[in-house]
């Protein structure tokens, strides 16, 4: 299958962030950077269904500055065949902009499957994805959490509150993969060196309108600390009694 | 003055406690704007309208129903379609849906049709001139970022509960309306739904959640947190992404940076050792109590309370404590 | 660790590339079981394939011989990352890679070359290094181990090694044996002996308090025959082995590296969580002193082998070069991983605790590929010229 993958460059999420003196962005001092999460399990997603399936190829996309071909190499040095870098000097707040650049890019690929992460882990806003597919008019299914492919048609599992859904769709689609999908392999040191040879090519990204922006960033309030009430069962009378009359959750 | 539009959730025949926020954010929008009316927007098989009347009860001015037998399960396709016409045709100036998983599946679907961005998983919101104004968390929760909106109608999602659902009765007007799209042209279609096993109260409702890790040493005794969870009355059961890698716990149980973030009244974690990406999903609980072998675990840097000791130990003293404080009442 | 000197700067992508993936495999494979392999004095043998397929065996070695062909920096960043797991592990692939695959790469036959790289690249046959004797340690020129060229071209080998890292797992042992009776260490040469040879036997060495999660051997060869081609054809002289040595103690002063660093955030994280009358220990004085220099002496370290690396990659490096890092850096992380031990208090002899593991593990890494002593000695005389050996 032709499996396009849409991944973003974001930073550790282990980090302590700190608001930038803008007051509108995070301060980048010292961030360590790596494909989101779930963008992973959408590589290896795809990896795995050319490997099953195959042959086939995986082609991943990026939208961002010179920075974001580290991820994309990354993705390559996991298997992937081709790369390609939207170039523009930020990530749009936009999700709709963003899913303009990327249906462009996407429209003449003749892609059996476009698979995305179910969120950025940094904006967390789960646009993309179901944008791209709009724009696209492309059958979409989100936030998944198994798929199976065979003969052109699709089965995947949805999470829902309490509840699973199980839909069936025909490929050309567009997937959003969530917890459930396979983790991210560790690139081999070979993958790495044969990532070096791999395609990667630029592009000028073709953003649409902006019409969301950053005002501000701020740390939430810090939690007032708490304290260690006893210890072993022995405590669990005090417990029970600052649930009662403290917190009052009981 | 101007209208809101309001996406009210329903399934299996019944309205879920996020249209009434939506409903409820909806009201609090009209009136920012000098006091329009909102339009709850209804879908699903034939007879959900009568539930139009709940909708009233929240303030919904008039309630859109769209009644079809394949609406009977969620049809992301039709819904985008309908709702997105309606929204055109209704020139509202903000349409709300809820951040679950449905809303969240379909809100950007129909922002793009309409060619509008949309504000995702709200915690806050105001209109502000012609813009939306929304507060959203970022970076696992460790960031909060305030966000403008331009542009009309202006969309967003309402992360589950961060608003509590306001009466304001009043008489809905009920409107029948025709699904804009066929559902059984839709391309993706549901084939099967997995009901939850019994009354299982999910995660993103439960005011009360008792979440399991590691230290409960084994997949068995995760009764202990299922006891536990009982005895609370309102409780969900929750886990880490340590025990749900191991299968001890279904995926959709996860609670963490990658899995579901939490917002209880209450969050007890057993034998959890307060890993960062498992923080990011329970940090925002209103009252967090931990218990854990090692009192250096990360884990009592957040608690408010914490007990230090064996959690297979303590949760039968604690169940059986909770099931007499409850019973006393 | 945080990137205190912005060291990251001064590393290609790619090299922080093969860092991330080995570290990533380290923490999900490695750090889950490897308290547990030491306390039971097993090496997790069940770990090598993955470690094969990753790729670090004879990493910085040609492609065109199944290698993954990286660069020296890559390659030490390898071994940080190994022994921020454990020295055992680190030793493990050191051996296979610079003490094994290397003298097959430098003075082997096409054949050989052919044959075994691939395989040894895989995981598929692992192998180890035979020099050291029961009373040749630090003079290795001493040995006693003796190969007998016969009529027909073929060898018979006698003696014994001792403290041979994979000695009883290896399907092959690279033996370094003195030649046809001459006591000169002119006369040594490398042999590769498979070892289900007639007359060879490996013995496991128990009872070690260092270096558990590794298997230690003692082999001996009773007249062990070897055909003609099981000679490394361009070996000749001590130089041969020591080149091993070199190769290996270059990748073991970026190993210590790794042991330090783990040592040094173990200690960091438990100083600011820890507290005691009402503070985080790591706010006492004491304390920031231990983290200052254990700080300080770990960046110091990076700045060293980062260098070496660049001029072994440019072909300048010098032996005497590889003594002053190796010395350094295994000495300076012996102290730290002491100090860390002390800082984390009762907790710090408990299993769960990795510093105590490292400390010990790194006694062994201070003593062999030459001990601190030798290495002082090989640089006092680089630098005076005169010997200071007997």
């Amino acid at each position: 299958m032709k499996i396009a993958v849409c991944i973003k460059r974001v930073p550790d999420m282990e980090t302590r962030f700190k608001i930038a003196a803008s007051g509108s962005s995070v301060d980048e001092t010292g961030l360590k950077y790596d494909m989101s999460d779930f963008d992973g399990y959408a590589v290896e997603t795809a990896l795995q269904l050319n490997e099953k399936q195959g042959p086939g190829e995986t082609v991943v996309i990026s939208l961002g500055p010179d920075v974001v071909q580290e991820q994309l190499r990354k993705a390559l040095s996991m298997g992937a065949d081709r790369a390609v870098q939207l170039k523009s000097d930020r990530v749009p707040a936009d999700g709709l902009a963003i899913a303009t650049a990327l249906a462009a890019e996407l429209k003449s690929g003749g892609y059996d499957l476009i698979l995305f992460g179910r969120q950025a882990v940094d904006s967390a806003n789960a646009t993309v994805g179901p944008m791209t597919a709009e724009l696209l008019d492309l059958p979409c299914a989100t936030a998944v959490s198994s798929l199976e492919i065979a003969n052109g048609r699709a089965t995947a599992r949805r999470e829902l509150e309490g509840a699973a859904e199980v839909v069936e769709f025909s490929l050309p689609a567009i997937v959003s993969v969530d917890e459930g999908m396979p983790r991210a392999r560790y690139p081999s040191l070979k993958g790495i060196m044969a990532a070096k040879k791999k395609p990667l090519e630029v592009r000028p990204a073709q953003l649409g309108e902006e019409r969301i922006t950053i005002e501000k960033m701020e740390l939430p309030p810090e939690r007032a600390a708490g304290r260690i009430v006893g210890e072993g069962p022995a405590a669990v009378p005090e417990l029970v009694r600052l649930l009662h009359t403290e917190a009052k959750v009981l | 003055m101007a209208n809101t539009f309001a996406f009210a959730e329903s399934r299996g025949g019944a309205l879920r406690r996020v249209a009434f926020e939506t409903v409820s954010a909806a009201r609090a929008l009209a009136d920012a704007c000098g006091g329009g009316e909102v339009h709850a927007f209804l879908a699903g098989a034939p007879g959900v309208s009568s539930l139009a009347s709940e909708l009233g009860k929240y303030g919904a001015d008039v309630v859109i129903v769209v009644e079809h037998p394949g609406l009977a399960n969620a049809n992301a396709e039709s819904l985008a379609a309908t709702a997105a016409e309606r929204i055109r045709a209704g020139g509202y100036r903000a349409a709300v849906f809820s951040a679950s998983a449905q809303g969240r599946d379909l809100a950007p679907r129909v922002a793009a049709k309409l060619g509008v961005g949309m504000a995702a998983d709200v915690i806050a919101f105001e209109l502000s001139g012609d813009a939306l104004v929304v507060k959203h968390p970022a970076y696992a929760g460790k960031v909060i970022a305030t966000l403008k909106l331009t542009g009309s109608p202006a969309i967003m999602t309402l992360h589950p509960g961060a608003r509590a659902a306001v009466e304001a009765p009043t008489e809905a007007r009920v409107e029948s309306a025709q699904p804009a799209a066929d559902p059984g042209a839709s391309k993706v279609l549901v084939k099967e739904m997995i009901a939850g096993g019994g009354a299982k109260l999910d995660i993103g409702d439960a005011p009360v959640i008792v979440s399991g890790g590691r230290g409960l040493k084994s997949a068995d005794n995760f009764r202990l947190v299922e006891d536990l969870a009982a005895a609370f009355g309102n409780a969900a059961v929750g886990a880490t992404r340590a025990v749900t890698d191991d299968g001890w716990r279904p995926h959709s149980d996860q609670i963490g940076q990658t899995g579901r973030q939490v917002s209880p009244d209450l969050y007890v974690a057993c034998g959890i050792s307060g890993a960062i990406q498992h923080i990011a999903g329970m940090r925002n609980s209103r009252t967090i109590v931990a218990i854990n072998k090692d009192k250096e675990a990360p884990i009592f840097k957040v608690a408010d309370y914490g007990i230090v000791g064996d959690v297979v130990e303590i949760l039968p003293v604690l169940t059986a404590a909770v099931k007499e404080a409850r019973e006393k009442g | 660790m945080q990137d205190f000197f912005d060291i990251d700067s001064a590393l290609s992508e790619e090299e922080r590339a093969v860092r991330a993936s080995v570290r990533q495999f380290v923490d999900e494979r490695i750090l889950p079981i490897i308290g547990d392999c030491y306390v039971e004095g097993r090496f997790p043998n069940e770990i090598i394939p993955g470690l094969a397929e990753l790729g670090v065996f004879g990493a910085n070695l040609p492609e065109e011989y199944g290698c993954a062909g990286l660069n020296n920096v890559s390659y030490g960043l390898i071994m940080q990352e190994l022994e921020r797991g454990d020295s055992g592990i680190r030793s493990f692939a050191s051996v296979q890679g610079a003490l094994v695959m290397y003298p097959i790469f430098a003075f082997g036959s096409e054949e050989q070359k052919k044959h075994y790289l691939p395989k040894m690249a895989a995981g598929e046959i692992i192998g180890c290094f035979g020099l050291t004797e029961p009373d040749y340690g630090s003079n290795p020129s001493g040995m006693i181990t003796m190969a007998n060229e016969q009529a027909d071209g073929s060898w018979v080998l006698n003696g014994a090694k001792m403290w041979i890292t994979n000695g009883s797992q290896a399907k092959v042992a690279i033996v370094w044996a003195k030649t046809n009776g001459d006591k000169s260490d002119k006369s040594i040469r490398g042999f590769v002996v498979p070892t289900d040879t007639p007359g060879f036997t490996a013995k496991d060495q128990k009872g070690k308090l260092s270096l558990r999660a590794s298997d230690t051997s003692e082999l001996v060869f009773q007249d062990v025959h070897l055909p003609k081609d099981a000679i490394l054809p361009k070996s000749g002289g001590i130089k041969s082995p020591l080149m091993c040595l070199t190769q290996a103690r270059y990748g073991i002063s970026w190993g210590v590296i790794g042991a330090a660093m783990a040592c040094y955030e173990e200690a960091l994280t438990y100083a600011t969580s820890r507290v005691m009358f009402d503070k985080a220990i790591g706010g006492f004085q004491l304390q920031q002193q231990r983290l200052a220099v254990m700080l300080t002496e770990i960046v110091k370290a990076q700045l060293v082998s980062l260098h070496l690396g660049r001029l072994k990659d440019s072909g300048k490096l010098t032996p005497q070069q590889v003594s002053l890092a190796k010395r350094n850096n295994c000495d300076i992380a012996t102290d730290v991983a002491r100090e860390a031990r002390r800082l984390l208090g009762a907790n710090g002899i408990l299993a769960e605790y990795a510093s105590m593991r490292h400390m010990a593990n790194l006694e062994s890494v201070y003593t062999y590929e030459g001990t601190h002593d030798i290495h002082t000695l090989i640089l006092g005389q680089a630098v005076t010229g005169l010997s200071a050996f007997n």
